[in-house]
């Protein structure tokens, strides 16, 4: 089992002619990832590597292949319009890789989504995979082993890192989702939960979370009141100064509010186990499922 | 992207958003002259500078004579304004605002902002204006009211009376006047694809007008490219030259004030890399990220800004390449030692994408590098390494201090 994505799920590419859509749909395809169909207005009748359709709307994409998952790479002054195009289109789940969308696009996007079946992750994030099931997004494939540990965070190549310990250690996934970094994103720490929550081979989550805003408190209170399974926990940012924003725009400490011990603290008080070290999420949740 | 307060005054009279009179002036004549322009009796003599907490720091006065002005004037202009926001180094003064100065009744607080829980832009109200917000928030958290605007639906009267309510306004004329000002502010924050608005203090004049007393505008600098009146606003004298020149080559890069220089991939793992230095005992010195489809030239521009700051005692390049390629970061690296020089131990960790061939490039290129084999490995010899050289370098100091002396 899993969550959101597996070895059944049709996937479509939205910006599938460009330089990120084009590279990463290649490799989602040797990953074995079922990629049905690429979206690109003006360029529909091409053909993506001679065999995977391009069309010009998602609506069609969707109609002719039966797509239900939108992997999404459109540049980012576009990519509002064409999330939306996809929760139009009713498909059931939209992942955006985009990195650098205007927050106020983003504001009316998740506007938009309120009541409509489409659920969105990220923007600005690697995605989701299945280990040897499907893969959508950027991360590097190999790192992963089938499992039951859920990986959840707002960083890209800190999940990557997570990953490679429980690998390193035997230790496979079920399902990894990075949500995004962006402060206005579409799935929360709490949506993801849920599904672990309700995902009977998820035994285990590592959750990382990292400086900024107050997602990771919010999750604690949802772990403490409903989540019945081991959490290990890792925020990012500890060494990081007020004011300042670390590369992704959501990771900024303001108003004295969104630091690392703030966010370590909550964890903790939910009975979460918190790894000081981004060096022992592995050697953490090793641990805990052992004990 | 931050601009000015003079600045976000033109964009608030642009939009209709009360503020006093007012021009800037680069000079002391300049000063004199525009205060003369402006026919009044009292003017406000304000630093230019990207922080707040200026009046504390001395970067603000009030004049009741065009001497005075001058006077203030030359005080300012040029000064090392310290603030709360600037560091113990302070901020250069190179701008001045002369203002009408006002008769204030009474001081509030308003901002705007993307508030991250509801995700709409937001007002931000409170009584208590004139003060720090913050400390406003941690002491007296009932005080600050927030309005949260709908994007489909936008500015509404039903707004304006929790502003008002907010504020206190029982009074009609104040209730009219803050209506047409949320209103204007929130055209412009969503026209300009602002991420901060702030007014503090927003003052209510002894006869009785709403006035923009202050003006802090920040913008979304995802949105910068389709605004480009406010990309002509930009002060580069404001910005950290070592953050201009990386943002140049996509890079993501901030000064901090620690010895071990970091160079990695992607935003959480490089605030991971700068944690495990801090955890073994040593202090980062920048937040570098790279990003994912960083070039060779790109890596070797990373690895200069790094190695020119003074303070760095060790370097540790840390990649899991998904998107980035190992090879590709080896090869910008040797690049980069060519053309500048190592004169500080390096560490480096690669994982991922094409790690094998990352790790040949290096060998093979007979630089001296400490190899770590794992997150944990790395930040423990980054750390050892920026401690040896820094104990190697204060002996050479005392030896060298002792050589001054004629000691040895």
């Amino acid at each position: 089992m899993s969550i959101f994505v597996n070895r059944n799920t049709k996937i479509l590419c939205q910006g599938i002619t460009g330089k990120h859509g084009s590279f990463h749909s290649e490799q989602c395809l040797a990953y074995g990832t079922q990629l049905v169909a690429g979206v690109t207005p003006g360029k529909g009748g091409e053909k993506f590597m001679d065999k995977v359709p391009v069309f010009d709307s998602v609506y069609e994409a969707k109609e002719k292949t039966g797509a239900t998952v939108s992997m999404l790479f459109v540049p980012p002054m576009f990519a509002g319009d064409a999330i939306a195009e996809a929760v139009d289109a009713e498909l059931d789940l939209v992942i955006a890789i985009t990195e650098g969308i205007p927050v106020m696009d983003m504001v009316k996007v998740k506007q938009f989504l309120k009541g409509k079946k489409t659920r969105l992750i990220g923007p600005n994030c690697p995605g989701v995979i299945t280990p040897s099931e499907c893969k959508i997004g950027i991360m590097p494939g190999h790192i992963h082993k089938p499992g039951k540990v859920g990986v959840l965070s707002r960083s890209g190549t800190l999940t990557y890192e997570a990953v490679y310990q429980l690998s390193q250690r035997g230790i496979g996934q079920s399902t990894c989702v990075g949500i995004g970094g962006d402060p206005v994103n579409g799935t929360n720490f709490i949506d993801v939960l849920e599904a672990y929550n309700a995902d009977p081979d998820t035994e285990g989550v590592i959750m990382i979370g990292e400086i900024g805003g107050s997602a990771e408190e919010e999750a604690a209170e949802y772990i403490k009141q409903e989540f019945k399974k081991s959490v290990v926990g890792f925020i990012a940012g500890m060494t990081a100064p007020p004011g300042k924003r670390m590369g992704h725009a959501g990771a900024i400490i303001s108003g004295g509010k969104g630091t690392a011990s703030a966010k370590v603290d909550a964890l903790r008080s939910a009975g979460v186990t918190v790894s000081e070290s981004p060096a022992d999420m592995g050697e953490t949740m090793a641990s805990l499922l052992n004990g | 992207m931050n601009i000015h307060e003079y600045q976000g005054k033109e964009l608030f009279r642009r939009y209709g958003v009360p503020t006093g009179e007012g021009y800037p002036a680069f000079s002391v004549d300049e000063a004199v002259e525009v205060a003369k322009k402006l026919d009044c009796g009292k003017w406000v003599v304000k630093a230019q500078i990207h922080a707040g907490g200026r009046g504390k720091g001395g970067g603000v006065k009030l004049a009741s004579s065009i001497d005075e002005v001058k006077q203030y004037s030359e005080a300012i202009l040029g000064m090392q304004l310290v603030t709360h926001q600037t560091g113990s180094e302070g901020k250069k003064v190179n701008r001045l605002y002369i203002e009408k100065a006002g008769s204030i009744a009474k001081e509030l607080y308003l901002s705007l902002l993307v508030d991250r829980a509801t995700s709409m832009v937001t007002f931000l109200a409170s009584t208590e204006g004139g003060m720090d917000i913050e400390e406003v928030s941690a002491k007296m958290p009932e005080k600050i009211g927030q309005v949260s605007i709908d994007p489909v639906l936008g500015f509404h009267p039903f707004h304006t009376r929790q502003l008002a309510k907010i504020l206190n306004f029982k009074d009609k004329d104040l209730q009219k006047q803050i209506h047409s000002f949320g209103k204007s502010l929130y055209t412009m924050f969503v026209e300009k694809d602002c991420s901060l608005v702030e007014i503090n203090p927003l003052v209510i004049t002894e006869d009785n007008e709403l006035v923009a007393l202050d003006a802090k505008i920040n913008f979304d600098s995802n949105a910068i490219t389709r605004h480009k009146d406010i990309l002509e606003m930009r002060d580069m004298d404001e910005e950290d030259p070592a953050e201009v020149e990386a943002s140049k080559f996509g890079l993501s890069y901030i000064t901090l004030d620690g010895e071990v220089g970091c160079m990695v991939n992607g935003a959480g793992l490089a605030m991971s890399t700068m944690d495990i230095v801090k955890l073994n005992g040593a202090s980062p010195a920048n937040f570098l990220d790279v990003g994912g489809g960083a070039t060779k030239e790109n890596v070797t521009a990373a690895f200069k800004i790094i190695t020119r700051d003074p303070n760095v005692k060790a370097i540790l390049v840390n990649i899991f390449g998904g998107i980035m390629k190992c090879d590709v970061i080896a090869e910008g690296i040797i690049a980069a030692v060519k053309d500048v020089g190592l004169k500080v131990p390096l560490v480096v960790r690669l994982e991922g994408t094409n790690v094998e061939k990352g790790k040949e490039i290096l060998n093979g290129s007979g630089m001296k590098i400490i190899a770590a084999e794992s997150l944990k490995d790395a930040g423990e010899k980054a750390a050892k390494a920026a401690k040896a050289a820094q104990t190697a370098q204060s002996t050479q100091t005392v030896k060298a201090t002792s050589v001054a002396k004629g000691e040895v």
